[in-house]
């Protein structure tokens, strides 16, 4: 018989282990001043260092020591006063010195923790993930091989190697041993790297993008009897490139190891890679025989040694952390979970706060950001950030506030921002887009409506009031839709004997 | 002309009695005489060479300031990149490379206006001392051409003395620029660690490897040195202080109340008679110039050599990993039908020497995850004590001395099949990479049995560089007054085919 997950983690107790690495979004490499902006075409962004070739040497990028440094404190690690680079030796292709410089036993950061919270049928639970180290190392190339069913190296007709990649920093974020989650290994392994990118992204330290492999996950999962005291063999899952894959990953890994555990009784460690389709995983490398890596210190850099005044300056520097910020800024603001976590996702908590700061009503900063602006950067495929500022959407609701535009005319003002006409006020002049707010043109242009169909005005009078819409609509079209549709609504009615 | 000293040469120059152009066709015409028999370069940049001299005769004749070496010519150990040019490291395995870049060294050389001559031969990977594991054949011995020259650095010592180059760049990773000077009568220095950039040196032992200046006298290795030294900010262990005073001090010619310390436990056991003995003349020498003599015992130089042989290998087999054919370089067995991984493996199976092979092994089992401790670990414990010795022994004096090499030059071939005899070449050079510290060899007579020239070693503290050309140029000017010519002169003229 095969157990369901449910009898998977009424049997055993899974422990999880998380690996998370992640490009900083320095402009360049680690070890060289090569550029890291991504989709370049391939091996335009090397040198000597980052080829290397022989005879270049590295030399270490100040800016992706502090970046790596924030993420220690934002974790809260404790930042080492001595800490060195090391050589991870072994051979691949798209390695180009054949050995990664890394950290090994002398990290830059140990020891901190993350919270996370998770909404169970218990109602929330709150979960501390240990953090054993934040280290920092180089990327590697990219290989790509082509021909062959799989793609994959093995049966290839030959392999292309692109260098752009190589050296670009990255962090590793290494969790300590999570037990005691339960069944809810996957949700915790989903919030903690949720967490952990809200994290990254607040510092502004990475892009983040886990589809574009700027942030990327290895799980590993291991499962012991329940109330057994020695933990189990783990597998290591590696690029699982979604925040919905990771918890798929783990609740895909507790299923396998639970019924291989059933049945023939013996987990292989090994590295697995995850399949996006079925959120099961298939085998990769054996770590049976575990890879001699003949780690030494790296002697082509000093040791990193960060003052306690340089530690203590990066240390101001780390914003309030995201999910706090998020709790107060909801409530403060009235706002539903949906609408906030929507906000979150489309990125664009920071630039509501900011519209809210410039004196701008929440919700309708928010119904802005949320709905037009967004609607247009979808069309156009571009970030809203990228479209309109702050201050422009706090300038045209403040139009709207006094009076001067209706929504329907704001919206116009803002696609003309956007076009470039220029600011709230200079779009509004050149395109005479006021409010018609003057009585005694709107009445001149009601009794030219009325003159132009006299039976429809008839059967106003007669009491048929909803005939008046074919009037006001004329009255719009007469204004240009300058005109507060309502003030001419009851400006008619009253010319007709209502109210 | 190509007898004459850098300096000479440089005031030649300067007072334009000899273009450099011609300067350089001399140089050549003496590499095209002798080099079948010395074979001491690798590559001569005939073209490169004479268009840059043409280039500095210009500006000198439009009256252009010029740097103090402008126009004279040099030999390049073929270890370092210079763009355009076939760099080997003597080993198959980058056989027609030609590198994208200058190395720092290089740039500051055509900052100063010397002329490289071409690139010269040396043991594969800087990895020997005798300049017989070169892939392209030994470097013969100009003062016997049946010996060998030293090593790694043989090719650049021995350009220097068959007078093919007044100048020449070597590297020192456990006395490859003193031991080849000490065998063929030359000066070499080895600078503090991080006085010369190794950007563009390609690695051997990353911690240890330095370049440093080789010449025929002190004044010129030191004129040099100050052209090739000072920090390099792409080089992280490039030491960011001025450059020692080394010119000066190879001027100064005054040792008057300096303490000289004899290292105990490299200046005696198992050293040439004849190499002593020119050693402590030498002493004598000093003495009378106003030095004061004093012995001094490092007894962890007892482990310096067994140490070395783990660190400077661990570190090699590291270095030398990215030699996979991959990008540059020898490509052997792709048939495409091969994978990239048996490329890599039949490349580097053919593309090594048995020297370096025998290194990559020593070095990836030493470091080796449960042999780490007991020997990278080890050997880097012996290296701290090591730099305490030096401490301690400078606490007493202002330099150190010894022989710079137990022997003199040998035969090719005598030791090519006991590896263990070829590293105790070093015994006495090797101490002073392991600490950082600066070396100067530089020759002080013919030993008896052979008549072949030995070497005086002088040590000095990191980044006082300036003491050893202090005591090195006094030393030089005694020796010359008590022979009446320079060393050199007492070697057989060569006279080609």
């Amino acid at each position: 018989m095969t157990l369901t997950y449910t009898q998977a983690v009424e049997k055993f107790e899974p422990t999880l282990g998380l690996e998370v690495h992640v490009e900083l979004n320095t402009q360049s490499k680690m070890f060289c001043g090569c550029s890291t902006e991504f989709g370049a075409e391939p091996n335009t962004q090397t040198c000597p260092v980052c080829l290397g070739l022989p005879g270049a040497l590295p030399v270490v990028n100040r800016t992706a020591v502090e970046s790596t440094i924030l993420i220690g404190l934002a974790m809260n690690c404790s930042i080492a006063p001595f800490s060195r680079f090391a050589r991870k030796n072994y051979f691949y292709p798209d390695m180009p010195k054949n050995f990664q410089t890394s950290q090994y036993d002398e990290p830059i950061c140990v020891n901190g923790y993350v919270d996370v919270t998770i909404d169970t049928d218990e109602g929330e639970k709150k979960f501390r993930v240990e953090i054993e180290r934040v280290h920092m190392e180089e990327d590697t190339g990219k290989s790509l091989h082509v021909g062959g069913a799989t793609g994959r190296i093995h049966g290839a007709e030959y392999s292309l190697l692109d260098y752009n990649r190589a050296g670009i920093p990255l962090v590793e974020i290494v969790t300590k041993i999570v037990g005691g989650t339960g069944k809810y290994a996957p949700q915790v392994a989903r919030a903690y790297v949720t967490e952990l990118r809200d994290i990254l992204r607040s510092l502004g330290v990475s892009d983040v993008k886990m589809e574009q492999g700027s942030l990327r996950c290895d799980a590993n999962v291991s499962l012991a009897p329940k109330g057994s005291s020695t933990l189990g063999t783990r597998s290591e899952t590696k690029n699982v490139n979604s925040l919905r894959s990771v918890e798929r990953a783990v609740h895909g890994e507790i299923i396998r190891q639970a019924n291989i555990l059933e049945t023939e009784g013996r987990v292989i460690q090994e590295t697995r890679h995850f399949l996006e389709e079925s959120g099961e995983t298939r085998p990769g490398r054996s770590k049976e025989t575990a890879e001699d890596y003949r780690y030494f210190p790296e002697p082509d850099l000093l040791p990193v040694a960060p003052s306690a005044e340089w530690i203590e300056s990066l240390r101001k520097r780390v914003p309030e952390k995201p999910s706090l910020r998020r709790k107060r800024l909801q409530e403060a603001w009235g706002v539903p979970d949906k609408e906030m976590q929507a906000m979150v996702n489309a990125e664009l908590l920071d630039t509501v706060e900011e519209t809210v700061t410039l004196g701008i009503d929440p919700t309708r900063a928010r119904t802005w950001w949320m709905g037009e602006i967004s609607r247009i950067a979808n069309e156009k495929d571009v970030a809203a950030t990228s479209l309109i500022t702050p201050r422009d959407v706090a300038d045209v609701v403040e139009l709207i506030t006094s009076g001067e535009l209706t929504d329907k005319l704001a919206r116009q003002v803002v696609e003309g921002i956007i076009n470039g006409e220029g600011n709230a006020r200079e779009v509004v002049s050149r395109r005479g887009l006021k409010v018609v707010s003057d009585d005694s043109a709107l009445m001149k242009a009601i009794e030219d409506a009325i003159a132009a169909a006299p039976d429809t005005a008839e059967r106003v009078r007669g009491g048929n009031i909803p005939a008046a819409g074919a009037l006001i609509g004329a009255v719009m079209k007469a204004t240009g839709g300058q005109a507060d549709a309502a003030r001419v609504r009851e400006l008619l009615l009253k010319h007709l004997g209502h109210l | 002309m190509i007898r004459k000293s850098a300096l000479e040469q440089s005031q030649l120059l300067a007072s334009k009695e000899i273009s450099s152009a011609d300067l350089v066709k001399e140089h050549l015409e003496q590499i095209e005489k002798v080099d079948g028999d010395v074979h001491a370069f690798l590559h001569v940049d005939r073209e490169g060479s004479l268009k840059a001299a043409e280039a500095i005769d210009k500006k000198r004749a439009q009256g252009e300031k010029l740097p103090p070496l402008a126009g004279v010519p040099l030999a390049l150990k073929d270890v370092l990149t210079q763009k355009g040019i076939p760099t080997t490291c003597g080993s198959k395995m980058l056989e027609g490379w030609r590198p994208p870049y200058d190395s720092t060294v290089v740039e500051k050389l055509h900052a100063a206006r010397i002329i490289i001559l071409g690139k010269t031969n040396m043991d594969e990977f800087a990895m020997g001392s005798s300049t017989e594991n070169s892939a392209y054949g030994p470097t013969h011995n100009p003062w016997d051409l049946t010996r060998i020259p030293g090593g790694s650095g043989g090719g650049s010592a021995a350009a220097l003395a068959a007078f093919e180059a007044p100048l020449a760049i070597g590297t020192d990773t456990g006395g490859s620029i003193r031991q080849p000077a000490a065998v063929t009568g030359t000066v070499g220095v080895k600078p503090t660690y991080g006085g010369v950039s190794r950007y563009g040196l390609v690695a051997f032992s990353s911690s240890l490897d330095q370049a440093g200046p080789c010449a025929r006298t002190v004044l010129d290795a030191a004129l040099l040195h100050e052209a090739i030294a000072g920090h390099d900010e792409r080089d992280s262990t490039s030491i960011n202080a001025p450059i020692p005073p080394v010119v000066a001090a190879a001027r100064s010619m005054d040792v008057k109340g300096m303490k000289i310390g004899i290292v105990k436990e490299i200046s005696g056991a198992g050293f040439q008679p004849g190499v002593l003995n020119r050693f402590r003349e030498s002493l004598d020498l000093l003495v009378q110039a106003g030095a004061e003599i004093v012995e001094v015992s490092c007894p962890n130089f007892d482990y310096a050599l067994a140490a070395y042989y783990l660190i400077a290998p661990s570190e090699c087999s590291s270095n030398l990993a990215r030699f996979d054919s991959m990008r540059y370089g020898l490509r052997v067995g792709d048939d495409s039908g091969a994978s990239a991984e048996e490329v890599m493996r039949a490349t580097r199976e053919a593309g090594f020497g048995p020297e370096v092979k025998r290194r990559i092994i020593l070095g990836t089992y030493a470091l080796s995850s449960g042999y780490y401790d007991a020997y990278y670990g080890s050997a880097q414990k012996v290296r701290t004590l090591i730099k305490r010795d030096f401490e301690a022994a400078f606490s007493k004096a202002d330099v150190l001395v010894s022989p710079t090499a137990p022997t003199t030059a040998f035969k090719i071939g005598e030791k090519a099949n006991d590896p263990v005899a070829m590293y105790l070449n070093d015994i006495a050079t090797i101490p002073v990479n392991m600490a950082g510290v600066s070396g100067m060899s530089l020759p002080c007579g013919l030993a008896d049995e052979d008549s072949l020239p030995a070497g005086f070693q002088i040590m000095a503290p990191a980044m006082k560089d300036d003491l050893l050309y202090r005591v090195g140029g006094l030393l030089e000017a005694s020796l010359l007054a008590k022979w009446g010519k320079p060393i050199l002169d007492f070697a057989p003229q060569l006279g080609g085919k």
